[in-house]
């Protein structure tokens, strides 16, 4: 089957006063039909980054430095903006960290669903506003709000909102930054019951970036895990749950303390994350690795794969790369 | 039996907000709580609960508009002379949310250490002072404490500056430290560096801190009792795996039920979508009422108390901790 | 570990030009300002002119109020400029006139801003009754118009000269900059770490001096430069039309002899048009400085050259 999006050796530079930096440094995968991914990292791994470049929504100082994006078989980096506008909302949408951000808070959110669909052809009021309705429906909104201004609507309202707008055409692929990071944890809960049951209804596939692993750890087929610009552990979330592969990974899920398992001593990890324009040689997470050895301070290690995951890490450079065996359908993932 | 540090009785505080019939936002309302030594207590609720507000009332930022904190059993809201309010500042400091503002970006880390002891520690010469600020700089685990004195925060990182909020508060000599979500801003990663040294103050500084939050995980991690606001109100209390196991109030069971627990196998999500609480002119009865599974008749026309649970644990539910279940358990000890 | 390592997020007041020359040296300062192209143009202009204003007499070997030449003559090697309708030698004026013309412009500048500070912060820090007051009273003093202002203060006051000239600069100008500071100080009030100032037991006039200021440097700059730039431009207005002595030596009053004689009509076109390109070089100096300012607290605003790609 073919993926709905394949991403190749995408690489994106912020161009600044000293030289540039690599926010997001060759990273590769693909989506199938109706897959849930999760883009997990912390503040600097470049995650919103790769999600705006995919989306080609970069401004400058960042600058797409190389790769490819190809949507439906067409590569989306060669593409035109008239090309790109026509793409955008119908085919892939967007739902940004903060409604609040993202709507116009002067106009009411019926209008700013009419002028989305005005801006893709619709010109029928009526099917205009039967489209606004249903789409509210969906996401669990009463269609009286298409007359409410954004800040009449509630932190959660509005992020359903936002759903809701980038639903109206029913695109192939939702790319979504952070959507619940603004909310308490009753609303996120919610929302992402709510887009799961809407992608199981819809079909949609969802790019989710997160800084908050255990969010996504019941909700996402897929986990691709970033640090530093780079894609440094990609595996079924099931599995990176269970068998964390990469030090950095591991120290990331230790640092969730438990609600209900045994209570432990954590120990979070040492250190901050590099400067993008000062990376230390090698790999890296060395500075801060647990398990770093000297080989790892001279050489970054590649993307490998380890039976059905891929991690960047020299404790698994002994495993031989070469082609994975098929995988089922929603995992298959090629090499950089 | 340890030391009642911090009392709180009926605290309150309204805020006015505009408009010509003049409404009130009930921010705090009736709050009775008690910090002892040497603990961590968890003050935990959401937007809207009124937990940063009783933060800046303990500190005195805000004075409330009813009710009275008691400092080692001392009145303190009704102070006005400096020397006062600044002995009670010194007892009492608090660490900032937002590791981005809470520091000033003209001053070094040791310009502000070492005014804050100037202040607060006037026996302690110049040489004294340094010393004393680079001993905290080194508790909270920033080292080499003498080259971190010289740094401007945009230097630092955000956790950095976090644990120099709290060697500040160190500095004083405090019997209390009011922490208002000091991890909420910081990577994950990050955070149980911070949740550790608040347990470090609490077991080799004898400092008690109480830790406000929105994450009832980081709560339980690093807390003796948990104490839970909703729309003003503080809905249940008591030690802290007692009422994260055993949860009495509604309230409480809902945030359980939504928190994201990767080891544990996804739960029944409760229909609630997370709706703010109302806290603009509420009038009486329970304030959870609208989204509680269990209202009944009683929840409209009286708020609910604390009764007792079981020792040490008390809830504020009609249905599920009624008045009479204090006639019949006895408060042993808390 | 304290690691040094720099934060992502964007500073967004002070800069880090405010920290590199308190925490190091000037030549830090330097530096920073040479890496920005318009800072360095603006610095070499006013470099210039001060230069100028400190030591005409190197420049210019003339007696610039010796009325000894020939009148109205054109440029020659012997007068770079020509000389005036009353044989002064135009270029020796021209040199000697930059130091008057700086010192109005920088005095009225700074007390200028030193008022604005003072009632614009006042305003923002102290809030309500006495918030209202003093923004009225801005904005009463936003609206004034300096040239009425002035005829009404000339009827009055026939000899005050350069002093009148600076009041009447100082009072027109102040009010703007106020109204910039008042907004940035009442967004940084609530700051935690005023809030953490006051709770650490810090008086007022000290979290004002020692707490807010230092964090609104960029814009105390700013506005002084601002300032500096109208003063420069207003008082060459103010003594073209007669305010101010007429007998000090500044480019203002060169114009206004130059208007006096009909200089351009007159076949000396260079008097009135000389002192005219120096002032707007002047201001275009303090300018550069000024938009160079805001680039480098802003790392935003910084021009981005694109890379060539193959």
């Amino acid at each position: 089957m073919t993926p709905v999006l394949s991403v190749r050796g995408l690489s994106v530079d912020y161009l600044g006063q000293g030289g540039a930096a690599r926010a997001v440094d060759s990273v590769s995968f693909d989506l199938s039909s109706g897959e849930f991914l999760a883009v997990v990292g912390e503040s600097g791994c470049g995650k919103s980054t790769l999600l705006f470049a995919i989306a080609r929504l970069l401004s400058p100082p960042a600058e797409l430095a190389g790769g490819s994006v190809t949507f439906r078989g067409i590569n989306m980096v060669a593409m035109s903006d008239k090309q790109l506008r026509a793409l955008r909302w119908s085919a892939l949408s967007v739902v940004m960290q903060s409604a609040m951000n993202a709507l116009n808070p002067v106009t009411s959110i019926g209008a700013q669903f009419a002028d989305s669909m005005r801006a893709h052809g619709e010109r029928d009021k009526r099917k205009i506003r039967a489209r606004s309705e249903e789409v509210l429906r969906m996401v669990g909104i009463d269609p009286v709000h298409l007359r409410s201004y954004p800040h009449q609507l509630s932190g959660g309202m509005r992020q359903r909102a936002m759903i809701a707008m980038a639903l109206l055409f029913s695109p192939e692929l939702i790319l979504m930054d952070e959507p619940t990071s603004a909310l308490d944890v009753v609303a996120q809960r919610s929302l992402m019951v709510q887009v799961k049951q809407l992608q199981a209804q819809l079909g949609f596939a969802v790019i989710f970036v997160t800084h908050d692993m255990s969010l996504v750890s019941h909700f996402s087929d897929r986990v691709l895990v970033m640090y530093a610009g780079q894609v440094v552990e990609s595996q079924a979330t099931q599995r990176l749950f269970e068998a964390p592969l990469h030090p950095y990974t591991q120290g990331l899920l230790d640092a969730f303390p438990s609600v209900r398992g045994p209570k432990a001593v954590l120990e979070g990890i040492p250190g901050s994350p590099p400067d993008l324009s000062r990376l230390p040689a090698g790999c890296n997470f060395s500075p801060r690795c647990p398990k770093v050895m000297p080989a790892c301070l001279e050489e970054g290690p590649g993307l490998r794969n380890v039976g059905e995951a891929e991690v960047r890490c020299l404790l698994y450079a002994k495993q031989v790369p070469g082609r994975r065996p098929a995988a089922p359908a929603g995992e298959e993932a090629l090499r950089a | 039996m340890p030391d009642v540090l911090l009392e709180a009785k009926g605290l309150t505080r309204h805020f006015r907000i505009g408009g010509l019939r003049g409404r009130s936002l009930h921010a705090v309302d009736d709050l009775d709580m008690a910090i002892s030594d040497r603990e961590v207590v968890a003050l935990v609720g959401e937007s809207g609960s009124g937990k940063s507000t009783v933060a800046r009332l303990l500190t005195m930022v805000y004075r409330p508009t009813k009710g009275e904190i008691f400092f080692r059993g001392k009145p303190v809201s009704q102070l006005r002379r400096r020397r006062d309010l600044l002995a009670y500042r010194g007892q009492v400091p608090m660490v900032f949310q937002d590791p981005f503002s809470s520091l000033n970006p003209a001053h070094t880390v040791g310009y502000v250490l070492t005014r804050g002891l100037k202040l607060h520690r006037r026996e302690l010469g110049r040489r004294e002072r340094q010393a004393e600020a680079e001993r905290v700089l080194e508790t909270v685990g920033l080292v080499p404490p003498a080259q971190v004195m010289s740094k401007y925060p945009y230097e630092l990182s955000g956790g950095q500056r976090q644990r120099v909020g709290f060697a500040q508060a160190l500095s004083y000599r405090p019997k209390l430290i009011i922490a208002d979500e000091p991890v909420s801003m910081l990577d994950v990663s990050i955070r149980i560096g911070l949740l550790n040294v608040m347990a470090r103050l609490r077991d080799e500084e004898m400092v008690s801190v109480l830790y406000i939050t929105h994450d009832i995980a980081s709560a339980r991690y690093v807390s003796d009792r948990v104490l839970v606001m909703y729309a003003g109100h503080l809905v249940e209390y008591g030690p802290v795996e007692e009422v994260l196991q055993e949860p009495v109030h509604p309230y409480t069971q809902l945030l359980l039920s939504a928190v994201p627990d990767p080891r544990a196998p996804l739960g029944v999500t409760p229909p609630d979508v997370g709706e703010p609480p109302r806290v603009v002119d509420p009038g009486e009865g329970c304030r959870f009422r609208w989204r509680c599974p269990l209202a009944a008749q009683v929840c409209s026309q009286a708020t609910p108390r604390l009764e007792l649970v079981s020792p040490g644990h008390r809830a504020a539910c009609h249905v599920n901790a009624p008045a009479s279940t204090s006639t019949i358990a006895t408060e042993v000890g808390s | 570990m304290a690691t040094a390592a720099a934060e992502q997020r964007p500073v967004p007041f002070a800069g880090e030009l405010w920290q590199r020359a308190k925490g190091g040296t000037l030549g830090r300062l330097l530096k920073a300002v040479m890496s920005n192209r318009k800072a360095t143009a603006g610095l070499v202009i006013l470099l210039a002119f001060s230069f100028l204003a400190l030591f005409p007499g190197v420049v210019a070997h003339d007696n610039p109020n010796a009325e000894v030449y020939p009148p109205s003559l054109g440029p020659s090697a012997a007068h770079l400029l020509g000389t005036t309708a009353y044989g002064q030698d135009l270029f020796a004026q021209l040199v000697y006139s930059t130091r008057q013309s700086m010192f109005i412009a920088v005095v009225a500048g700074g007390l200028a801003t030193v008022l604005s500070v003072a009632v614009g912060v006042s305003a923002a820090y102290l809030g309500g009754l006495a918030d209202d007051v003093l923004s009225l009273v801005t904005d009463v003093f936003l609206v004034l118009p300096a040239f009425p202002l002035v005829v009404v203060i000339a009827a009055y006051s026939k000899n005050g000269g350069d002093s009148i000239l600076i009041a009447v600069l100082v009072v027109t100008g102040w009010s703007y900059g106020a109204r910039q500071l008042r907004v940035q100080a009442l967004s940084l009030r609530n700051r935690d770490f005023l809030v953490a100032a006051r709770l650490r037991g810090e008086r007022s006039w000290r979290v004002i001096f020692s707490e807010l200021l230092p964090t609104m440097t960029s814009l105390i700059v700013a506005i002084f430069l601002g300032t500096t730039i109208y003063s420069v431009i207003t008082a060459a207005g103010l003594q073209f039309v007669g305010l101010g002595n007429p007998e000090t030596l500044s480019w203002g009053t060169m114009l206004y002899w130059a208007q006096n004689n009909e200089a351009l009509q007159a076949g000396s076109p260079l008097w009135a048009i000389m002192p005219g390109v120096c002032i707007a070089l002047l201001g275009a100096g303090f300018a550069l400085l000024q938009y160079a300012f805001d680039e480098v607290s802003n790392p935003a605003l910084r021009p981005v050259r694109r890379r060539r790609r193959r």
